[in-house]
């Protein structure tokens, strides 16, 4: 019977030959690891995060062979041949993403360690959908929790790095209004 | 970090070969399709297969035939996603669309595939967690132990169907082929599960879940999937009530049927309400009053899901009403 | 000083991006689990799976025996106790004789894999001889017998306290109206997005080195060397950027504690990133909180009377708790005037994962209480409760009746502007059945005015070191949590210095690199940090002023645009760097420090070292909700808030911590709760943490999160770095009961607890009393009151039934730093 094109007896090292960020990476790694373990531990590529490796938090979040995915539900095993963007992928050369300029200005990332979930996230929706909206935006990165933000931001800044994509200024960030002066006194 | 145990991992490129491997290892192995519902059992080693069959490879599970005047079959590894965004389903299968995009949270349903909904393992807090936690209440009759906290006086476990497919396709009395070694057969979704929070699958070990095929709608076919959750996103169904029916311009019922999920080891079929509501205008508000009563009737939670078991049974009219109105053009 | 400056500023006010901002959104910032070394072993806790039992013994043979396994650890290797307060070292890095929660470590394995020293530690054989459990407060109370700790106020009390600043019992029976209420916060967690994770090596330098996701490094480097062993000054601990805190990690812990002992042992590396549930046993989160309260008010709805008791469910070990307890009560009186206060606190310990301090420390609860305890009290007089909290707010510079001193108070325009914005006059009870809007105020600390331990010295301090090449480098024990106190340094150093903020690099957190700060916890950072950057870059201004020379008079030189100028001729000037290169030359190596400790507070009495601060943040919010009543479903539609900052460094960073804060008080308002489930005692011991997981400990998601709109009042405090407050914590305060008080507008009953969920206020519609919560309070034997008159009665800030301590300096320590 011919079916181990990938047999992996458990105690076996996996040979995994993908490719990462558009560059081609061939590395033997344990055979039980996810795909975020490969990343993290193998690679060394520590942006992507994790913050309960079950798929209920979203901070691992990568792009595989074009889909958004939960790097920490992907087993290495199936990873042979593939493609996956993380965040450090996002950037070209120098240049940040526009994504990335408008997290940076909005305010969208405070501790930053959802941050490269959500900008994967979002990069995935403004590759299909550069005009979302911001329910389009609410809805796309409803699998980010992000404990700092309250999210606002992260809304504004995906909406301004969706102009810029479009080629329109960006706005500046939203700020609050400012009440000077007035005092308690009495 | 959470790691997956140990695992020997099979990519079999044929439906027979996965039929054939799993004949081979019987209760050893797992088919693995989207992993958003195995390998987090995994990790919390609720699930330890020694073998895992990876059926992504096998081309013919992706694959889709049919149209919507014909009736549509769904290779089991469709994605959810797939299925949110698709504009036929969405028109003639608005509940299975609906459904589909309630499910966990957008990567999820890239990930997470029809067949693996159908499929998902019944879940319950005293089993959704991790070995220490496990260990710490003496285990559960579902893994490792021999009560059911749920229901200790129970010869059973009360683990709880929480897939909001299941529901929706039983209502659309959709139909799923098992594949195994001996061969094929096509059963109703409905007879896919069983009232048992451990045997909740008909299905058996060598059977593979390969297709999905949907009925051809009538005209006067609707649908709906209503589900309460805390959150907008991520949350199982507390409680999920699909719905089917066609009715007559003047909002008489021809025919229904009601499915819920998140109340029962398996989807809990209102037939009562059905009963009641054939030949009957829902566009009365009594009578829809008292078939939402009825499937509130039937929804019988159990305290073990988020939410507290008397509230969801007090919710369960006022989704049960929606999902009806929902009903109405 | 710290006062305002007449130029327009270079930095403060401005949009700018935060200086760590690239770091973050390339992926590049380096938490603490993103650091590993060559020859890096993993550590594995195992962890108690019973609630109370005496060790009987530990087999770890078997562990030992796994290949791959390094060393297995066990409480004898930690005979030494910690804890983050010296009254309360109560804490062993692996269990010593007793386990006290479920989750408790016990034994630790160090292996090559991260898997292989799970699979062992699996293999660790513990034999535990049951103890009875304690599950909640009022079973403590009840059961003394065995205790939680051998050490306390008695049996399973923890801490037991009380006050009577003034006669409350007088001043209730001549009052017009007196209300009572029972209320109930449930306790809940930080859920910081990043797990707790430590790495930790015998370091090139001959120091232990701990790298640490910790808020409190100076901390961890004090628990460190007593439990170790080791001297002080060979143990570094570093604190990473952390991934949120919020309380969370401002503990010392066992991981970092038994990772350093492993790496010691070992001679390698070693590492341990703690699972999500794993998490849920550190907590140290929001302590569940029951309260009583009675007020009496006169006829214009003047506070004669408060009295409040609070019974605290601590969990298995102190942490905080001392001090959570008597925050419980401290920060009552700095929104209204209050002519006479009674406060009775008790913290129990119970078998649960320990309670410390969550964003608000200890005053989220009774802040909760009291804004809807005056919401009723306005109902009951037919006030407005907006007008009412303008017209009763505290004055500016007040002392309370607990010896409080309030300087700037920016409570009545935080009210005025969240009531002009939500359109509260044209709306409040004039929505309708089911949609409703609240209102509620509240203050916060901008840092505690005691340290941890009692010590003379600074609470924080900054190094500059000015380089010939225009580059400041400040060095700073602060640690960077998330809430930007990395670019608050920045952009003050760059303000005062007249230079680029991005000329400014800051190294923060790290006990090896710079002064300490005591770190980042009660808002303190901001003020306190801030205040000793701003005296540095002052002093290194002067020294670049005194050797520029430009030929004019010192106060004509200013610092701008990167240049160093004469004020009345912005043309004639030096750069900055040259500057530098001028002051090297003349007085060598241009290096300053500053320092912060805060003022002395008024109140002596013992217990009068929590609640002080150099200054206090004001808050107040407007919700509109809408409540289904069919399911007592909530839906937030809008939130408006207020927050008096003072100064705004960064109006981008204060808009992110205002809607951070609302986002977490929404969590704990409608849905967060950190549960615990005992199953039916005739078939089990156990009691264990109900959700210890992301899924089912519910937090807010995207579709979730309601608009805010957010209002800042500026007016600066003299106290703070340009005017500046704190504002990571104050502004979660007045949401949850601005929540309870709209569903009440909305459907006209009460939910006198937290989490408002729609069980609760489904129960209400249903209930005839049109109200869910508590409506006791148990028995607690109160120890003796002290006794101490607010100064309008004559008092000196002295208790009158205690010795003065005014004299004795040695005893003006904390309540929290003593026994």
């Amino acid at each position: 019977m011919d079916l181990v094109p990938l047999t992996t007896p458990s105690r076996e090292k996996l040979r995994l030959a993908f490719t990462v960020n558009g560059e081609p990476r061939d590395l033997v790694v344990e055979s039980y690891k996810t795909l975020l373990e490969v990343l993290r531990e193998d690679l060394g590529l520590t942006g992507t995060k994790h913050g309960c490796e079950l798929g209920e938090c979203g901070a691992c979040a990568v792009i595989l062979d074009g889909e958004l995915v939960l790097s920490c539900l992907v087993a290495a095993v199936e990873c042979p041949g593939r493609s996956a963007t993380t965040v450090e992928g996002l950037r070209q050369g120098p240049e940040l993403h526009p994504l990335q300029q408008c997290f940076a200005d909005h305010g969208a990332a405070q501790c930053g360690y959802c941050t490269p979930g959500m900008l994967v996230a979002a990069k995935w929706l403004l590759d299909r959908n550069p005009r979302a909206t911001r329910g389009e935006i609410a809805e796309a990165l409803s699998g980010q929790i992000c404990r700092c933000t309250g999210y606002l931001q992260i809304f504004d800044a995906v909406e301004a790095a969706g102009r810029t994509l479009r080629g329109e200024p960006a706005p500046a960030p939203l700020l609050p209004s400012v009440h000077r002066g007035s005092t308690n006194g009495r | 970090m959470m790691r997956l145990p140990r695992f020997r991992y099979l990519a079999p490129r044929k439906l027979s070969e996965a039929a054939a491997a799993l004949a081979d290892l019987g209760t050893q192995a797992s088919v693995l399709a989207g992993g958003t519902d195995l390998l987090p059992n995994m990790k919390r080693r609720q699930q330890t297969p020694a073998t895992l069959v990876g059926l992504r490879e096998i081309r013919a599970l992706r694959a889709r035939s049919g149209d919507p005047g014909s009736g549509m079959t769904l290779g089991a590894l469709t994605r959810l996603s797939e299925i949110e965004h698709d504009s036929a389903i969405a028109a003639n299968w608005p509940a299975l669309a609906q459904a589909a995009a309630s499910v966990a949270t957008p990567p999820l349903r890239n990930m997470g595939t029809l067949g693996g909904n159908l499929c998902l393992d019944t879940r319950c807090s005293y089993y959704d967690q991790g070995p220490e936690w496990r260990a710490a209440i003496g285990y559960c009759m579902k893994k490792d132990g021999e009560i059911c906290w749920v229901a200790p006086g129970s010869p059973r476990c009360w683990a709880v169907t929480s897939t909001d497919t299941a529901p929706v396709l039983c209502a659309l009395g959709a139909e799923v082929t098992l594949v195994s070694a001996q061969g094929e057969r096509r059963i109703p979704v409905e007879d896919l599960f069983a009232d048992d929070g451990i045997e909740h699958l008909t299905k058996k070990p060598g059977e593979i879940l390969s297709a999905v095929h949907l009925q051809k709608p009538t005209p006067d076919a609707r649908s709906t999937y209503v589900k309460l959750r805390r959150r907008g996103s991520f949350d199982f169904p507390v409680l999920g009530i699909a719905a089917s029916a066609r009715l007559r311009a003047d909002g008489t019922v021809e025919e229904a049927r009601i499915f819920l999920s998140g109340t029962g080891s398996r989807p809990t079929n209102a037939a009562e309400a059905v009963a009641f509501l054939a030949g009957r205008k829902l566009t009365d508000e009594d009578v829809l009053r008292e078939a939402a009563e009825s499937i509130a009737h039937v929804a019988r939670p159990l305290q073990n899901t988020d939410f507290s078991m008397s509230w969801r049974k007090q919710a369960a009219r006022e989704f049960a009403a929606r999902a009806l109105r929902n009903l109405l053009p | 000083m710290a006062g305002s400056d007449p130029r327009p500023f270079n930095v403060l006010g401005k949009p700018l991006r935060r200086v760590d901002a690239l770091g973050k959104v390339t992926g590049d910032t380096r938490f603490a689990d993103d650091f590993a070394m060559p020859g890096m072993l993993y550590l594995k806790l195992s962890r108690s799976t019973v609630p109370h039992a005496r060790i009987a013994a530990i087999d770890v043979s078997r562990a030992l025996a796994v290949d791959g396994v390094r060393a297995v650890l066990t409480g004898k290797d930690f005979p030494v106790p910690f804890g983050i307060l010296p009254v309360s070292q109560d804490e062993h890095a692996l269990c010593l004789d007793k386990v006290r929660f479920v989750g408790d470590p016990v034994a630790a394995v160090v292996a090559t894999e991260e898997l292989i020293a799970e699979e062992a530690a699996a293999l660790i054989g513990v034999t535990y001889e049951p103890l009875t459990t304690i599950a909640s407060p009022e079973e403590a109370l009840r059961v003394p017998e065995p205790r939680i700790h051998d050490y306390g106020d008695g049996g399973n009390v923890h801490k037991a306290v009380a006050f009577d600043f003034g006669d409350v019992p007088a001043a209730l029976a001549s009052a017009h109206l007196v209300v009572e209420d029972w209320f109930f916060y449930q306790g809940n967690t930080h859920l910081a997005l990043e797990q707790h994770a430590a790495l930790a090596y015998l370091g090139t330098d001959e120091r232990l080195t701990i790298v640490s996701s910790t808020q409190t490094p100076h901390y961890v480097h004090r628990a460190a060397a007593k439990v170790l062993g080791v001297p002080a000054s060979r143990i570094r601990v570093i604190a990473p950027p952390q991934g949120g805190g919020f309380g969370g990690k401002t503990d010392p812990f066992n991981h970092e504690i038994v990772a350093a002992k492993a790496a010691m042992i070992t001679g390698r590396p070693v590492k341990i990133a703690l699972t999500r549930e794993e998490v849920f046993y550190c907590h140290r989160g929001r302590h569940p909180v029951l309260m009583h309260m009675r007020t009496g008010v006169d006829r214009a709805g003047h506070i004669v009377g408060h009295s409040i008791e609070t019974l605290l469910d601590g969990g298995a070990y102190g942490s905080y708790g001392v001090a959570s307890t008597f925050y419980t009560g401290a920060l009552e009186t700095v929104t209204y005037r209050i002519d006479r206060y009674r406060f009775r606190g008790c913290r129990t310990f119970t078998n649960k994962p320990p309670c410390g301090p969550k964003r608000g420390h200890g005053t989220p609860q009774p802040r909760f209480g009291l804004e809807v305890h005056i919401d009723k009290i306005c109902e009951k007089l037919g006030l407005d409760p907006a007008q009412w909290r303008i017209d009763n707010a505290l004055a500016e510079g007040s002392l309370t009746a607990n010896w409080l001193k309030v300087r700037t108070i920016g409570l009545v325009p935080c009210v005025e502007a969240v009531v002009a914005a939500s359109g509260w006059k044209e709306r409040f009870r004039k929505l309708g059945r089911g949609r409703g809007l609240g209102i509620a105020a509240s203050s916060y600390l901008c840092g505690a005015g005691l340290p941890i331990y009692w010590n003379e010295m600074p609470h924080s301090g900054v190094q500059l070191l000015l380089d010939r090449s225009g580059s400041v480098t400040a060095f700073c024990g602060a640690a960077e949590v998330g809430q930007g106190s990395d670019n608050v340094l920045a952009a003050l150093v760059a303000e005062v210095l007249g230079i680029d903020i991005l000329d400014v690099k800051v190294v923060t957190g790290d006990t090896a690199l710079g002064p300490v700060d005591l770190g980042s916890y009660s808002s303190r950072v901001t003020l306190m940090m801030g205040n000793a950057a701003v005296e540095a870059a002052q002093r290194a201004r002067d020294r670049l002023a005194d050797a520029a020379g430009l030929g004019i008079p010192l106060e004509r030189i200013a610092f701008g645009g990167s240049r160093v100028f004469d004020a009345s001729d912005p043309e004639k000037g030096i750069s900055f760097a040259e500057a530098v290169q001028r002051a090297e030359a003349k007085g060598g190596t241009v290096g300053t420090i500053g320092s912060y400790r805060p003022p002395k507070a008024p109140g002596h009495y013992k217990g009068a070292g929590v609640g002080p601060s150099p200054s206090y943040s004001y808050s107040a919010a407007v919700i509109e909700v809408a409540v289904e009543e069919s399911t007592g479903i909530v839906r937030v539609e809008k939130v408006w808030i207020a927050h008096d900052i003072g100064r705004a460094i960064n109006p981008v960073l204060v808009r992110g911590q205002v809607e951070g804060s609302v986002y977490m008080a929404l969590g704990e308002a409608l849905m967060e709760e950190q549960a615990f489930r005992r199953l039916p005692p005739r078939l089990s011991g156990a009691l264990v943490h109900q959700t210890p997981s992301m899924l089912e400990y519910k937090s807010l998601a995207t579709l979730d999160m309601p608009a805010v709109e957010t209002i800042l009042i500026e007016n600066p405090e003299p106290n703070g770095p340009f005017g500046a407050k704190e504002v990571g914590q104050g502004p979660l305060l007045p949401v949850p009961p601005a929540l309870a008080n709209a569903v009440y507008d909305a459907v006209r009953v009460r939910v006198d607890e937290v989490p408002i969920t729609p069980e609760k206020v489904l129960a209400a519609l249903r209930s005839s009393s049109a109200r869910f919560g508590p409506s006791k309070f148990p028995a607690v034997s109160w120890p003796e009151a002290l006794i101490v008159p607010p100064p309008w009665e004559g008092g000196d800030g002295n208790a009158i039934n205690e010795p003065k301590r005014r004299e004795r300096p040695e005893r003006r320590r904390a309540e929290v730093a003593k026994p």
